[in-house]
């Protein structure tokens, strides 16, 4: 019996009788973090990371959750469980599934290079590693952090100095903090639309994040006048790009934070004034290097470029084989506009 | 008018190379959403640019492209070698992204620049390099095209590579890097227009040449720029009183103008080819026509006085040599819509009224079978005209042209003067079976299907669509592919036949090299039939009984 097994409501451990991330409701779920793909409703009872928890409560309501700080093992019918950092955003966690001396790692959605916010991504040895591949292609190369915030900053020293608000425009949870945190030093005070000052809020009154380390978040109401919104920097989730919301914000240039922005046809097709290329999953070396680290002499690849990623890692001589899963349709991994509107609850502003 | 060359302000910028301000200017023109803002980018260039790069930039700009130095599967290969990607893995980076030139772009990492980075040498020495290249054996051209990919950033290496490969384009019209030259220069636009159109060597030609006076004169093939008309979107009555207006077919073939000047022939394409040796026929016309003559008229097949269906010269196009044969089955007619120049005067400021009677005169006495005055649909109101135009197509014509008697001849794509109002597309219900990713904004998403028909239990594939959707059903659709398609590698996917679409077009013509049997022009997704199942998709007897109609 395989340690785990791919079912159709998502990854299951029989010998723990638990699920990773389970995409239909279950008894008991283990989630590594709070984005809507991978944290669903309907489950009776849910482990994660303490910094998870918030948002699970924020979007799921009330319900069983238990909490595990990394490397802390839990125990599930004998079955070691332990959470490591994923470094994808605030509490994404990697899951180790140990059980008579097999050891899998479920990646979640995962990035390598530390953001300063999310916890450094720690690779875990295992037999067996299921990765993630949204952007496992070569292609996907990213810039260093740090050059992408100085990229960020001088667009809107340029938008200012045309008498132009900046709206940028992130997802709710992980990225809009990551945007927040390049604007450190050059900017006190955001405008944000309500579904990222929710989610702020909700961050800060648990304790998630500490308060004081990012701007100060301004709630974009009705009462505002425009002339306030002169030269200011917005940050928006995608769901409110080409609303009727943003005319308010006139005269804006509009930037999008996405690693899909590395293409430039996908860049046009979002009609954005500008991208940043600015990801919270790993880049294709990335990908790679966190393979190599794991030890893993079998790979799983769920969501993303998996048929191309697995093809590699076979021809480079680690056994890899594809999963279907129904992850891959948070904001960042869906790459066309967001036409459903399970991605993210973005209660309209006003 | 002011000479040009005095209100030019150079700012040359320190910072930058000239190549970088180029890649920068691209990427400005491709990202930029408001028309101010690429206005603005143009003018910036213009200012800082060095002068033999603003005169390739207008050259590339007005798609006066080099030749390719080397081939697309060259430089795969090669960026393969360079970075060590196995070719299958290439194939589906560049599936992905839709652009050969952008992949490797992407692919090849960036060195990291220390402050002393020599700024990057201009535009004009790039290209000269290509030029000088095209001679040169393979194993010097791939020297120096990796050295310039590891000194390039990812930026200036994308245009790089579309210059190289040739398939450089910019998404800004002509018209608007001719009205941000003339505002620079302090010119008409419609001058600009007009010397920069024609024959010149961007290798040779100075700025300032190219922009004085002189210049335009020496050149006596350049053509004017064309008036072109948008589609009626409303009801003609709108347009006021009928009186005012003339009508006449639209024809479908080549749009072109028939220059005689200094006792030469040339005949140009609309999209600025000189494509006089295409058209050995219209010989007839250098004795016949007076110098200094330049007509706008269709370059069409006509046989005995009557219009031929267009694919009938499409098939002599394509050829270097014109046979016998092929001259006699498609003769080449010019169907005369406007006179540009008369005695060598630019006559285009007149009433098209008073332009149409010169241009009588010069067909009558030209007196030339292949030269025929577009003829005027009489009407006494809108009502007639709207069913007159229901004939069009019988006609081998796609609608009526509409244009105010007392207009002038303009530059480029203007309102209000002359309409484009067209019949309504011929259709068809398909259902889509195979699906391949665009390219450019399409990139990574599946928009371009082939769509077949019913021929007994089995469907017949008939022809390629990739337009007529909202983002929004091609993001639907994408989804559909992912989720039906057969293959997980190449870049076509064979895809449940489930999806039915109606499939508009504007003609109709039998083909041996497609497996239905005909060929379509204009294919378009006219929408999406979510109402109906691919058993009610039209049959292969439904095309061939068009064709029948409208295949002559």
């Amino acid at each position: 019996m395989s340690l785990i097994e791919f079912t159709d409501r998502g990854l299951f451990c029989p010998a723990g009788d638990f699920y990773i991330d389970p995409w239909k409701p279950v008894d008991k779920a283990v989630i590594t973090h709070g984005h809507s793909d991978h944290a669903r409703p309907g489950s009776k009872q849910f482990l994660c990371h303490p910094y998870t928890k918030p948002v699970l409560q924020l979007r799921l309501g009330d319900n069983d959750y238990q909490t595990a700080e990394w490397k802390d093992p839990v125990y599930m019918n004998g079955v070691a469980v332990t959470l490591y950092p994923a470094g994808h955003i605030l509490g994404s966690s990697q899951v180790k599934v140990e059980h008579k001396g097999q050891v899998w790692v479920v990646s979640g959605d995962y990035k390598v290079e530390d953001d300063g916010l999310s916890g450094a991504f720690e690779p875990v040895p295992c037999n067996t590693f299921v990765t993630e591949s949204t952007f496992g292609l070569p292609i996907y190369n990213w810039k260093p952090q740090k050059s992408i915030y100085q990229d960020i900053r001088t667009w809107i020293r340029g938008n200012r100095l045309e008498g132009k608000a900046s709206v940028l425009i992130a997802y709710s949870l992980g990225k809009a903090q990551r945007v927040l945190h390049a604007l450190v030093g050059e900017v006190d005070q955001v405008y944000a639309h309500g579904a990222i000052w929710n989610m702020q809020e909700t961050l800060l009154n648990s304790g998630v994040l500490t308060r004081g380390i990012l701007p100060e978040l301004i709630r974009v109401t009705s009462e505002i006048p425009k002339e306030n919104f002169k030269n200011a920097v917005i940050i928006a989730p995608p769901s409110a790009d080409g609303t009727p919301w943003m005319k308010k914000f006139s005269p804006a240039a509009v930037g999008i934070c996405s690693g899909w922005m590395q293409v430039r046809g996908n860049q046009r097709r979002r009609n954005a004034d500008a991208g940043f290329a600015l990801s919270d999953h790993s880049d294709w070396k990335g990908l790679l290097s966190a393979v190599e680290a794991t030890g893993a002499s079998r790979v799983f690849v769920t969501h993303g470029f998996q048929s191309a990623f697995s093809r590699y890692l076979n021809e480079a001589g680690i056994e890899a084989g594809e999963v279907q899963t129904e992850y891959g349709t948070d904001e960042e991994e869906v790459t066309q506009d967001l036409t459903n509107d399970t991605a993210e609850q973005v209660a309209t502003d006003e | 008018m002011n000479n040009n060359s005095d209100h030019i302000e150079v700012e040359q910028s320190l910072r930058e190379g000239g190549m970088t301000l180029f890649a920068n200017l691209v990427y400005e023109l491709g990202t930029h959403t408001k028309t101010n803002d690429k206005f603005k980018a143009l003018i910036a260039y213009f200012r800082n640019a060095e002068a033999g790069d603003r005169v390739w930039m207008i050259a590339l700009f007005s798609g006066r492209r080099p030749r390719r130095t080397i081939s697309g599967g060259k430089l795969q290969e090669w960026c393969s070698e360079l970075i060590g990607l196995p070719e299958w893995l290439f194939a589906e980076c560049y599936h992905t992204v839709g652009d050969l030139s952008e992949t490797i772009a992407l692919l090849i990492p960036e060195l990291p620049r220390a402050n002393d980075h020599p700024v990057s040498k201009s535009l004009s020495w790039y290209i000269e390099r290509f030029l000088e290249l095209e001679k040169s054996d393979e194993e010097k051209k791939k020297t120096f095209i990796l050295d310039s990919w590891r000194e390039l950033s990812s930026r200036e290496r994308f245009v790089f590579n579309k210059l190289l490969s040739s398939t450089f384009r910019v998404g800004v019209s002509q018209s608007m890097m001719v009205n941000a030259l003339a505002k620079l220069v302090n010119l008409e636009p419609s001058v600009i227009a007009h010397r920069i159109s024609g024959n010149w060597d961007p290798s040779t030609t100075p700025f300032e040449e190219l922009l004085s006076e002189e210049s335009s004169i020496a050149d006596h093939s350049k053509p004017y720029p064309f008036y072109l008309a948008y589609a009626l979107e409303q009801e003609p009555e709108a347009l006021g009183l009928p009186e005012e207006w003339q009508a006449e077919w639209k024809w479908d073939g080549i749009r072109g103008q028939i220059i005689k000047r200094n006792g030469t022939l040339f005949v140009w394409s609309r999209g600025e080819d000189l494509i006089t040796e295409k058209f050995p026929e219209y010989n007839l016309l250098t004795d016949l026509l007076p110098d200094g003559t330049v007509i706008d008229g269709e370059i069409l097949p006509l046989k005995n006085g009557e219009v031929l269906n267009f694919n009938v010269l499409q098939t002599r196009i394509g050829r270097k040599n014109i046979t016998k044969k092929q001259l006699d089955e498609a003769p080449a007619g010019i169907f005369a819509y406007d006179l540009l120049e008369q005695d060598g005067q630019d006559i285009r400021h007149l009433p098209m009224e008073e332009r149409r009677h010169r241009l009588a005169a010069i067909v009558a006495t030209v007196n030339l079978p292949l030269l025929v005055l577009s003829p005027v649909i009489e009407f006494d109101n809108w009502e007639q005209l709207t069913r007159t135009r229901l004939d069009a197509r019988l006609r081998n014509s796609e609608g009526l042209m509409l244009k105010r008697k007392s207009s002038p001849y303009q530059v480029g794509r203007k309102r209000g003067d002359w309409w484009k109002w067209k019949i309504d597309p011929l259709t068809i219900d398909a259902v889509m079976i195979y699906a391949q990713k665009g390219s450019g904004r399409r990139s990574n998403l599946y928009t371009d299907y082939t769509f077949a028909v019913r021929d007994g239990e089995k469907l017949v594939a008939f022809t390629k669509a990739y337009s007529g959707l909202t983002d929004k059903e091609f993001a639907q659709v994408d989804n559909f592919v992912k989720k039906n398609s057969l293959e997980k590698f190449g870049p076509v996917r064979t895809v449940k036949p489930e999806l039915v679409f109606e499939i508009a077009f504007e003609g109709i013509a039998a083909s041996n090299r497609h497996k239905s049997g005909v060929a379509l022009r204009f294919p378009r997704m006219l929408r999406w039939r979510k109402d109906k199942t691919v058993d009610e998709i039209n049959t292969i007897e439904d095309l061939k009984t068009m064709l029948e109609i409208y295949g002559k």
